[in-house]
């Protein structure tokens, strides 16, 4: 790391300092450290009123379902909300960064925070990073210009699209918005096409799964659906319950040893 | 270890394919790159048979070089076949079951092959190249009707093969397979089935970029195969969203 003198401010962003030496070891056949890509349909669309946001609840290490019930739709503002796609470390801290950005800007400005802000801060840190914050997002929401619908990359890009989808899933979910998007949904219709995209995603991709959330966002209000749906309920529950009283176990043997009382000396407290 | 070592080399050139001590050198794998590529096929199952749509187009890379290249053809009376990948080695297959055709006609004793057949055939073919590091650089979709009963399989380049009631190559196992999974059903009418593919054919002109609007849709019955003339589909590109898009947030687009 480059030695920093004591008063300058440290820069944020990705340091290259270590490239040229990381560039030397591949070239001598070192294998960098992969990352790992957390599956996820997440995905957005601009109707009548306003935004919807969805996504499924699946956080995978690998080949592991880390987590069955996770939420990936990120409070930013009251009026803005953000579902992540890519590492989930990744997406947790930079939503939290740019939501407690977003308020302190709202105590200095005295207004209601614009999707456009905090699209603004999404993308200006990412592009420090240079890509190596994989953070793909869904950025919606709505403000007084009127609703907003945008898609982060990893690298800082956007998109502002009338539906968009990002994720592994994001292929499955686009095939349904892509055959049955138009403008001026209505709300239910709206809900109905984002579960369809989340369930298309959930049922035809690997790395997501479990429920969906939705997230509808209009003038002056904001309903979080937490699991909407749940298209994946146990499917086996034993009858006979799990509680395991006295006697179900047969006991073969009995050995008790007693533990010898083992003398503890008091010991003087720690010379520093 | 000097495989080893090529296997590095050889990641560069194919990612993710693995050499073993069989294949000597780097050289051996000229074949392992496709020049001439078809894109998607579809195909589903309907009431009065076997439905299987493709695109027109022939990719050199990422020039779109040829616009007319059929990629669906029939095979004897009772087949159809369907390619994506590499087109000459598409060709090399149609030759290869030409001459399994001839010589199936010249026994001239009633039979004839049919789609189970030439499913299996091209199968062991499929197999037996990728064990010798020589693949046919190709994705196929086998469907047919025979004595009644309607068949619909795929074979993959390194022989993986199966069969369904609905079957999509390359881009279309993700666009089209959900959008199949959610609306095909049994017994559905001819129009029912093609305003299913045309519904995938155009996710797939939107969002897989070798794909061209110019598409031929092949169905076979008992009593035959009938290949369309090419045709174009209707876009729409109208959405209020597309026409000022960066408007309040400058940057994007």
């Amino acid at each position: 790391m480059a030695k920093v003198m004591a008063d300058a401010p440290q820069k944020g962003g990705f340091s290259f300092d270590l490239c040229r030496r990381n560039e030397m070891l591949v070239k001598k056949g070192i294998q960098l450290p992969g990352f790992r890509k957390t599956g996820t349909t997440i995905v957005g669309l601009i109707f009548l009123d306003g935004v919807i946001l969805g996504a499924d609840t699946r956080a995978t290490e690998g080949p592991i379902v880390a987590d069955k019930n996770c939420e990936k739709i990120h409070y930013m503002a009251p009026n803005i909300y953000c579902c992540g796609a890519g590492t989930a470390a990744d997406t947790e801290a930079v939503t939290d960064m740019v939501s407690s950005q977003l308020q302190l800007h709202r105590y200095s400005t005295g207004r209601e925070s614009r999707v456009v802000t905090a699209l603004t801060l999404l993308k200006s840190h990412l592009f420090s990073y240079q890509g190596y914050v994989s953070a793909a997002l869904v950025l919606g929401g709505v403000d007084v210009t009127g609703p907003h619908l945008h898609t982060v990359y990893p690298h800082g890009s956007t998109d502002t699209l009338p539906f968009a989808t990002m994720g592994s899933g994001s292929l499955a979910a686009m095939a349904v918005f892509e055959s049955k998007y138009k403008e001026g949904l209505t709300r239910e219709e709206g809900i109905q096409l984002v579960c369809e995209a989340i369930c298309s995603g959930i049922f035809n991709d690997l790395g997501s799964g479990s429920n969906v959330d939705v997230c509808v966002i209009t003038k002056g209000k904001t309903e979080y659906l937490r699991n909407h749906q749940l298209p994946n309920p146990r499917t086996y529950i034993s009858k006979r319950g799990y509680s395991f009283a006295k006697g179900h176990t047969e006991v073969l043997s009995t050995k008790i040893i007693p533990l010898k009382v083992v003398e503890v000396a008091e010991a003087d407290a720690m010379e520093e | 270890m000097e495989w080893a070592k090529d296997n590095i080399r050889a990641n560069a050139i194919a990612p993710g394919l693995i050499l073993t001590p069989l294949a000597k050198t780097v050289s051996d794998f000229h074949r392992w790159n496709p020049y001439v590529t078809g894109t998607s096929v579809l195909g589903l199952k309907y009431k009065d048979g076997i439905i299987l749509a493709a695109d027109m187009g022939g990719s050199y890379g990422s020039t779109l070089r040829y616009k007319s290249v059929e990629r669906l053809k029939p095979i004897g009376k009772h087949t159809i076949l369907g390619a994506s990948g590499e087109i000459s080695d598409f060709q090399e297959i149609l030759r290869y079951l030409d001459e399994l055709i001839i010589y199936d006609l010249m026994w001239d004793d009633g039979n004839s092959l049919g789609p189970k057949e030439v499913h299996s055939y091209l199968n062991r073919v499929m197999y037996n190249r990728r064990n010798k590091f020589n693949p046919l650089w190709n994705s196929l979709v086998v469907g047919g009707v025979k004595n009644g009963q309607k068949y619909l399989g795929m074979v993959g380049m390194i022989g993986t093969h199966y069969e369904d009631n609905h079957v999509a190559t390359g881009f279309g196992n993700h666009l089209a397979r959900p959008i199949m999974r959610a609306e095909w059903h049994e017994d559905m009418s001819f129009e029912d089935a093609v305003k299913l593919l045309e519904k995938c054919l155009l996710v797939l002109l939107y969002r897989d970029r070798s794909a061209i609007n110019k598409f031929q849709i092949a169905k076979i019955t008992k009593d035959g195969v009938t290949i369309s003339e090419p045709y174009a589909l209707k876009t729409f590109w109208g959405f209020s969203a597309f026409q000022n898009p960066s408007k309040g947030a400058e940057g994007s687009w």
